[in-house]
């Protein structure tokens, strides 16, 4: 009961107004301080899991549930959002849906929503700042978060992501936007988060990104998990380029080898190399 | 036949905002394959603006076929130059599909059988070909992305400018990109690019320019640019090589940016 947890448990959603559902008995399951990479097609239901995750869905968004979504064993079902926002972090591909729009400045974007959350003063002032830092962007603190970049943006949403401390996180392609340094902020941040407990599931196409951070991986297929298992096995796993989803520089560099027909001497001094350079 | 130029193009944000371009110096030749790369705020966003005249320099010149882009209007650049931005949702205002994808060709003066076949076959060419009288909102993101992609392609301009077009694509999605730079490659057309997606710039591009601060730090063919020698600048900007440029240089067989270029070394 006290282990913070994350269970989907068979659910199936449908939005408001569409024919079919969008999800059908989806059932996922995140320890404390797991990483659980999603993978997918586009408009495979990577973003609908997202929502119905992290309680937007129905409660914002609106459709019909049914099925069960667990927040360390206890039922979120009578669970308002407001009751949610303070332990489910949530963060989107794009950051235009997360800012405030009503800062003006970085700094007083990541305090925003500890500070809506009744964080006390001196409290605020070290998560906004530690937040900060994470990514950092300190650096950053005194401008206008309409003016950034759209990669400065998201490290701002996610800043502020960090700051309500979340035990448990959402992140729908966080890393979209931003480029390779911004990419590794963020591994290294939800990392972090892990390893201090936060269960997190991401939705990610940089499947290189959730080999290094997530001990398990789950392919979504029209609205249906359809792998699930430990993250080396499922980002290995053949069948996920039949799913629309690019595998890791390195397997794909193995199997586009194995393909070509070279000797094995040379596959065996391939492999030798992408065990020995660094990981990227 | 559009040949770009930039002289010593500096620009500052209004109102005392960033130097984002610093002195930039760049020659692009009628069908080039040129992918601009750089860390976030490097100013690759700015720089392809200038070349539609979307953003004009502080200082220093940009010339279309040596001519100064200074006396033209924008209206008169966007026949040159059609630019997909980033954000397709900054695009995207109509009510279907298709009417989307006609605007951009029907304001260059294209109509009747020319202007159908030339959005049919940009739809095509990204799979929503099916979705003509769809409304593009009922589209998901990274399919409104390619249709942002469709109605620029579709323009038929000599230079074809992307910014970021793989980012929220699936490996369906990068694929259908590839395709259309390279159709538009073997039309003969200037493809620019933006992309922090080392692979697709290896392997769909024949030049690479490196920005930094505003300033061009690297400009080469895809092998010397992440060749082992450029893997400093390059981290000096937040970039790291493919994977097969490193693993070609780990086993010292050469300089190889994909992995065809590294298949075939071994």
């Amino acid at each position: 009961m006290a282990a913070l947890t994350l269970v989907l448990e068979s659910l199936t959603y449908r939005y408001a107004g569409a024919l079919r559902p969008s999800l059908h008995e989806v059932s996922l399951e995140l320890r404390e301080g797991e990483v659980l990479g999603l993978v997918g097609a586009s408009e495979a239901g990577k973003t609908t899991i997202c929502l119905v995750a992290s309680g937007l869905a129905p409660r914002t968004v609106g459709g019909t549930l049914s099925g069960r979504l667990l927040l360390d064993g206890e039922d979120t079902a009578p669970l308002a959002m407001h009751d949610l926002a303070g332990r489910i972090g949530i963060a989107f591909a794009s950051p235009a849906t997360q800012l405030s729009g009503v800062a003006a400045t970085v700094y007083e974007e990541v305090a925003f929503g500890p500070m809506n959350l009744g964080v006390p003063r001196s409290e605020l002032i070290a998560r906004t700042e530690e937040a900060l830092s994470a990514l950092r962007i300190e650096s950053l603190a005194d401008r206008d978060p309409a003016q950034l970049s759209g990669g400065q943006q998201q490290l701002v949403a996610i800043a502020g992501l960090l700051a309500l401390r979340p035990a448990h996180l959402v992140l729908d392609e966080p890393t979209a936007q931003l480029d390779p340094a911004g990419t590794a902020m963020v591994a290294a941040a939800l990392a972090g988060l892990a390893a201090n407990g936060a269960s997190i599931l991401v939705a990610e196409q940089k499947t290189d990104l959730l080999a290094g951070i997530c001990s398990r991986v789950a392919a979504i297929d029209a609205g249906r998990v359809v792998l699930d298992g430990p993250a080396v096995e499922v980002l290995a796993d053949p069948r996920l380029t039949d799913l629309g989803v690019a595998p890791p520089a390195a397997v794909r560099l193995r199997r586009a080898a194995a393909e070509a027909n070279l000797p094995a001497a040379s596959l065996a001094r391939l492999a030798d190399a992408i065990a020995e350079v660094p990981p990227r | 036949m559009t040949n770009l130029t930039l002289e010593a193009v500096t620009y500052r944000y209004p109102h005392g905002g960033t130097l984002a371009l610093d002195g930039i110096e760049l020659h692009i030749g009628t069908g080039e394959r040129v992918a601009l790369i750089g860390q976030n705020g490097s100013g690759k966003t700015t720089l392809v603006r200038h070349l539609n005249g979307l953003l004009r320099p502080t200082s220093g010149r940009v010339l279309h076929d040596g001519r100064d882009v200074a006396r033209q209007t924008v209206a008169q650049l966007a026949r040159a130059v059609g630019l997909a931005f980033q954000d397709p949702d900054r695009q995207i205002f109509a009510g279907s599909v298709r009417r989307e994808v006609e605007f951009g060709p029907r304001n260059l003066g294209m109509s009747g059988g020319e202007l159908r076949t030339a959005v049919d076959t940009a739809l095509a060419v990204v799979g929503l070909g099916e979705e003509a009288d769809s409304n593009p909102y009922d589209l998901g993101a990274s399919r409104r992305k390619l249709l942002a992609l469709a109605s620029v392609q579709a323009m038929g301009t000599p230079v074809l400018v992307l910014d970021e077009p793989t980012t929220g694509q699936d490996m369906r999605g990068v694929e259908i990109v590839k395709r259309v730079i390279a159709a538009a490659h073997a039309a003969g057309r200037t493809v620019i690019a933006i992309s922090h997606d080392m692979e697709f710039v290896a392997a769909s591009f024949d030049r690479v320019v490196v920005l930094r601060e505003g300033r061009v730090i690297l400009d080469g063919g895809p092998a010397s640019v992440f060749a082992e020698a450029s893997w400093d600048a390059l981290r000096s900007t937040c970039l790291e090589p493919p994977l097969p440029a490193v693993i070609g240089s780990h086993l010292r067989v050469g300089d190889t940016p994909t992995d065809d270029a590294l298949l075939a070394a071994l």
